[in-house]
């Protein structure tokens, strides 16, 4: 196979490998979810670091250390920001007692 | 080349976003997942530092200590009420992201570049600045930093069309002759098509737009994989991509809206332009304690919380309410409408925080058949809803939207501030039906008055 051929069965498999995996999940999951896959192109930055660590030019540098800024928050960001979110759902013992006898 | 092992190394950190998203399928799953992905992600960013010889590691690492540090911050300090608008803030950022390092890797292009690679650069320039500019006036719109209702103004299509145009024949050029200048040029129309895209978009539908946005940079992040070679940005990028797509028709679906009519419905005119002033027929309201009687002798109580709910923070009041009743052997569920609070299952994490039993939660398709049965339905901080329009009236915002059967129960009453329309814009009837009580105030203070005259009984 040629190259962007190679590239392009990994890009429709992977369109339908999200497709099936995003099927089974409850409505109930649906904004987790949405952050979740928020968090997940998060990884641009591992782009971000490359291209950055490659170039010689100043401006280049600050453009890329801005771009590395950015990707960084939304990676970090959004895996911090769902698991918070799923924190609330996991039901362990005693899990919503605490606040109760707060009195809240 | 990348070497072998870094780039086994990249296979399983995508084999682990692809686990993650999996995760998310069942609540028990869900925190496990998302712990598998975001393990992936760090391995995925130290690989590069052990097979490429990198420059500038001192600043380049500060850089991602400085927007680790930004998103914690952010990801903790937000309340859950926030919740879309931090997601499309985190989605703007990252989307900026994959326009700029595109930008840069155009600086090493050239005429001998392969002109597919050329066009993928353009595309992820373009459509991550249109997810960036177009993340950041959703922020604006849910944040209240400007109207949520669609911004619309006479030479919006035209203006929308002309960028359009000229950034497919700047793609064009760049692809012919590329060159970083063209490439700016490019960026700053992904920017001004981003707003243009998002300002129509009012309401309720500025959640679902989010989700699209959101696909949008997964599908930026693919093709900046297919730049630079690497698979873990195609494969997660791609994976974004389509879960985000079909999130977004799915979210759709559940308002009984199409994507293009969320989009573009405001261009063509008057329907998603509802009111934005408060009626002023009459309506029938009571004290709490004329509530706590109707409530306190039903046999069957049905609640609807709604936002307003969460954002006064009253769920804990609520919730003893619905112990008391209990108590007093009335039977209480709650109806959890799917699009209730800002997005898609935003109400079933907002009442988690608040620990509400899971189990009295009812989702709308397993309890809609019971309103017919029920003494009383308590509406707190939702209207649209429970908005019967969306079933009569073909000239209304939500009209196809399923909704909470409240209209069908013998009495109704609603927990509001005012008689202002709700997140949708619109009137809502069953507040102007004769069987409904509306008990005016903040919904934490009347639900605290409400409790105490159900008390007293």
């Amino acid at each position: 196979m040629s190259e962007p051929v190679v590239w392009l069965t990994i890009f429709v498999l992977s369109v339908f490998v999200g497709i099936e995996v995003i099927a089974k999940v409850s409505s109930t999951l649906h904004t987790p979810l949405m952050s979740g896959a928020n968090a997940i192109h998060g990884v641009i930055l591992l782009g971000a670091v490359i291209v950055t660590g490659s170039t010689d030019s100043t401006l280049a540098l600050v453009v890329g250390l801005v771009a590395i800024v950015l990707a960084a928050v939304n990676m970090v960001g959004g895996f911090v920001v769902t698991d918070r979110m799923l924190q609330m759902f996991t039901r362990g013992p005693g899990a919503r007692r605490p606040r109760k006898e707060a009195g809240e | 080349m990348i070497p072998t092992w870094a780039q086994l190394v990249y296979l399983a950190c995508a084999i682990g976003f692809v686990l993650a998203l999996k995760g998310l399928a069942g609540p028990r799953t869900a925190r496990a997942g998302n712990l598998v992905g975001a393990a992936a992600a760090v391995v995925a960013v130290v690989v590069p530092f052990g097979y490429l010889d990198l420059d500038h590691v001192p600043l380049i690492l500060a850089a991602i200590a400085l927007g680790s540090l930004g998103g914690v911050l952010g990801a903790r300090r937000v309340q859950m009420t926030q919740m879309p608008q931090m997601v499309a803030l985190f989605n703007g950022v990252g989307g900026g992201a994959a326009a700029l390092v595109a930008l840069l890797e155009l600086e090493h292009m050239g005429a001998s570049t392969a002109e597919f690679d050329l066009a993928a650069t353009a595309f992820t320039v373009v459509v991550g600045s249109v997810s960036f500019a177009g993340s950041v006036v959703t922020f604006a719109k849910l944040q209240d930093l400007m109207t949520s209702r669609p911004i619309v103004f006479a030479g919006l299509p035209v203006a929308f069309g002309v960028a359009l145009l000229a950034t497919i024949g700047l793609a064009v050029w760049v692809v012919a002759e590329p060159g970083v200048p063209t490439g700016v040029g490019l960026a700053v129309l992904g920017l001004l098509i981003g707003v243009l895209l998002v300002l129509p978009v009012g309401g309720a539908d500025v959640p679902i737009v989010i989700s699209l946005l959101n696909a949008f940079t997964g599908l930026t992040v693919a093709a900046g994989g297919y730049v630079l070679g690497n698979v873990v940005l195609l494969v997660a990028g791609t994976l974004v991509g389509a879960a985000g797509t079909f999130l977004t028709l799915l979210m759709a679906r559940a308002m009984g809206r199409s994507v293009p009519n969320i989009l573009f419905g405001a261009l063509r005119g008057g329907s998603t332009l509802g009111a934005g002033t408060a009626s002023d027929r009459p309506v029938r309201s009571a004290g709490p304690e004329d509530v706590a009687i109707l409530l306190g002798y039903a046999e069957r109580v049905i609640v609807v919380p709604g936002y307003g709910l969460a954002v006064a923070q009253a769920q804990h009041t609520l919730r003893e309410i619905v112990d008391v009743l209990g108590e007093r052997g009335t039977r209480v569920d709650y109806a959890i409408h799917p699009v209730a609070g800002r997005m898609p299952g935003h109400m079933n994490v907002l009442l988690a925080e608040a620990q509400v039993p899971y189990d009295q939660l009812v989702e709308m398709d397993d309890i809609n058949g019971e309103f017919p049965h029920t003494d009383v339905v308590l509406v707190v901080g939702a209207n649209d809803v429970v908005n019967p329009a969306a079933r009569t009236d073909p000239a209304a915002p939500i009209y196809g939207m399923p909704i909470l059967a409240a209209d069908q129960a013998r009495q109704v009453v609603f927990l509001k501030r005012s008689m202002r329309p709700g997140f949708a814009g619109i009137d809502n009837e069953l507040l102007f039906d004769p069987k409904t009580t509306m008990l005016f105030g903040d919904a934490k203070e009347s639900l605290a008055k409400l409790l105490a005259a159900l008390k007293g009984l």
